[in-house]
């Protein structure tokens, strides 16, 4: 009915007269409007448009610009007793405090959220390095080998993570490589998992296939084709398991399993804080407030990476 | 048939897993330099050969693993080292009613909270108790658990005495460590339920049960509610692992006498057959819960097809 009016107004006052012919100008159908982005770079606009995760970029980088120079500012050291000035509240002397061996909290908070940012980037890269590995070949090869590999990884990946780090940690001597080492046994699953699916999908598509009839080997599909299209959701993983090792190794201070004294972490010192923190906040608060915005700007971070690579998950 | 098949082939893994696990705490175990009986005392080797014997640590390896495998299938998982003559199984069975009624109402708060967060938001999509919820969500998952036990202990227990400090006598006990507790897994509920009713929200059965006329309310709790809620099945179990995990380091901070304290207890007297002990019993724990919630999953979703017995 709506067309039946349509068409009435239509006919009513064309003619053929008002219609000119304009032909088809063959090169401007080829002129580029815009400037064209790679699927990074839309990425990348993507990401930067997004201010919660860039803040967090931002607080992320200056957490380890200030981990890394903070201590230099200050005329303490980290592992320095001075009993007369046990447990003192910040001052202009002791920014921070000191805490009940008189070391000064300033410093160690700094150098603490250094060894935070060590296990969890170590963790993350020893995970990156074995999930990748693991993953690739499950992924690639597929069929006998990924149903064995894959029967292996699923059988270790219900072991509860904490747990085995646990009894590694009880019967290796607790010290910064052990706990590393004690984090990624188990740790690189989930990228495995990762690395396995991205591939799986990627390996039936075109672009292999060519490259293969042009005679490609397994190791250069692998790492020229797969891998490098397999990156975003790798690179997602990271972020999110950096902030993992940094709670699992502060929570394995609160067993007395984390790093060992005078060495500071974040979790080392909140553990140790808890005694008298009542009496003495600061002990606490610093390097609980690190911590938290440590792992807060991670987690924000890795969210608006997830935003920005897939934009089928965007909200 | 396919789900038959399923559910024997995750009960198959769970075997297997937990078989793994135990393997590896006895093997870890005699991997400590020296045994139970070494101490500063010179004990006579007549007296040491006679424990040995009394212990079965005189038969060669793989008897002495066959029976450890033995006693845990009959749920004797050893005697305490460090405390005369108590049985590990006694030791954890003593502790676990504090850490069950910890764990459960943990988890029932967390998931009542979670999921009226997560609804709220849904229905408040892109408002202000949208983004409320949702930094308090992030606020969640990212700020560790004993630091929010540590400031809510400080806040309510210390600064307004509102909830005792520490202890586990009674109602009152149970505030500030369950709202440690379930202040990761509430943040991860909402944010699951927030995804998945806003997803619902826009499915097509909600439009046909508004447009023949269903009142909201029903059509909330009917069709959204009931759907929306489907994903938490699957978090089911790593809330458990969450709640267990945290609840290692919140009892140590509010001093409950659970599982949890004890373990870390027994870590650092380095208590080897009841570290052992406790991460068994864990172990198993975590790995049901898991089961569980797996065999639930597909249960609850009739969407769900089990193709044959190969799970991706």
């Amino acid at each position: 009915m709506a067309s039946d009016k349509n068409m009435s107004s239509l006919d009513a006052n064309l003619k053929p007269e008002d219609f000119q012919k304009i032909g088809i100008d063959e090169k401007q159908a080829e002129v580029i409007q815009r400037e064209s982005l790679s699927a990074w770079k839309d990425s990348l606009e993507r990401l930067r448009q997004n201010k919660m995760a860039m803040t967090a970029l931002v607080v992320l980088g200056l957490i380890v610009l200030a981990a890394l120079i903070g201590p230099l500012f200050s005329k303490y050291n980290y592992y320095s007793n001075d009993l007369v000035n046990s447990n003192q509240p910040p001052s202009s002397e002791h920014w921070f405090g000191t805490d009940d061996l008189g070391r000064d909290i300033f410093v160690r908070t700094w150098y603490g959220a250094r060894i935070s940012l060590i296990v969890g980037l170590a963790a993350a890269a020893i995970d990156l390095l074995i999930g990748v590995i693991y993953g690739g070949i499950m992924g690639f090869f597929g069929g006998r080998v990924d149903n064995i590999m894959n029967k292996i990884s699923e059988v270790l990946y219900s072991i509860p993570y904490l747990l085995v780090v646990i009894l590694l940690l009880v019967v290796m001597e607790p010290s910064l490589f052990t706990i590393i080492v004690a984090l990624t046994i188990t740790g690189w699953i989930t990228m495995s998992w990762i690395v396995r699916g991205e591939i799986m999908q990627l390996k039936n598509r075109e672009f292999v296939l060519a490259s293969r009839s042009m005679g490609a080997g397994s190791k250069r599909l692998l790492f020229r084709h797969l891998l490098p299209n397999a990156v975003g959701p790798i690179i997602v993983t990271i972020t999110l398991s950096v902030p993992n090792a940094i709670f699992a190794e502060a929570f394995l201070s609160f067993l007395g399993l984390g790093v060992q004294a005078p060495i500071a972490s974040l979790g080392s010192m909140i553990s140790d804080s808890l005694t008298g923190w009542m009496y003495y906040p600061w002990r606490f608060l610093f390097p609980a407030i690190l911590i938290s915005l440590t792992m807060l700007s991670f987690n924000i971070f890795g969210d608006g990476l997830r935003d920005a690579l897939d934009p089928k998950l965007k909200k | 048939m396919g789900m038959v098949r399923y559910i024997a082939n995750k009960f198959f893994y769970m075997i297997v897993s937990l078989f793994v696990l135990i393997s590896a705490t006895f093997f870890l175990m005699k991997a400590i330099p020296g045994d139970p009986f070494t101490s500063e005392k010179a004990v006579p080797p007549e007296i040491k050969a006679h424990l040995y014997e009394q212990y079965g640590l005189d038969k060669p390896l793989y008897h002495q693993y066959f029976k450890y495998l033995g006693d845990i299938a009959q749920g004797d998982l050893g005697v305490s080292m460090k405390r005369l003559n108590q049985d590990v199984t006694h030791l954890i069975g003593q502790t676990f009613s504090a850490s069950l009624k910890l764990g459960v109402v943990a988890i029932i708060v967390s998931v009542i909270v979670g999921v009226i967060l997560g609804m709220l938001a849904a229905l408040y999509h892109r408002k202000f108790i949208d983004s409320a919820a949702m930094v308090l969500a992030v606020l969640g998952i990212a700020v560790p658990s004993f630091v929010v036990a540590s400031l809510l202990q400080y806040v309510f227990a210390y600064k307004f005495s509102i909830f005792p400090v520490s202890g586990f006598k009674g109602p009152m006990y149970y505030f500030l460590p369950v709202a440690a507790l379930s202040a990761q897994p509430i943040a991860f509920i909402a944010r699951l339920t927030r995804s998945s009713m806003l997803e619902v929200l826009h499915a097509d059965y909600i439009k046909t049960a508004k447009a023949k006329g269903l009142s909201w309310m029903a059509i909330l709790s009917r069709h959204v509610l009931r759907n929306g809620i489907l994903p938490i099945v699957t978090y089911m179990g790593p809330m458990t692992a969450n709640i267990v995990t945290g609840s290692v380091v919140i009892e140590q901070i509010f001093g409950i006498g659970g599982i949890g304290k004890q373990f870390v207890e027994a870590i650092s007297v380095r208590d080897y057959t009841l570290i052992m002990g406790i991460t068994i019993f864990y172990g198993i724990l975590l790995m049901v819960a898991r089961f569980i919630t797996d065999i639930a999953y597909v249960l609850v979703d009739p969407r769900i097809k089990l193709t044959g017995g190969k799970e991706g």
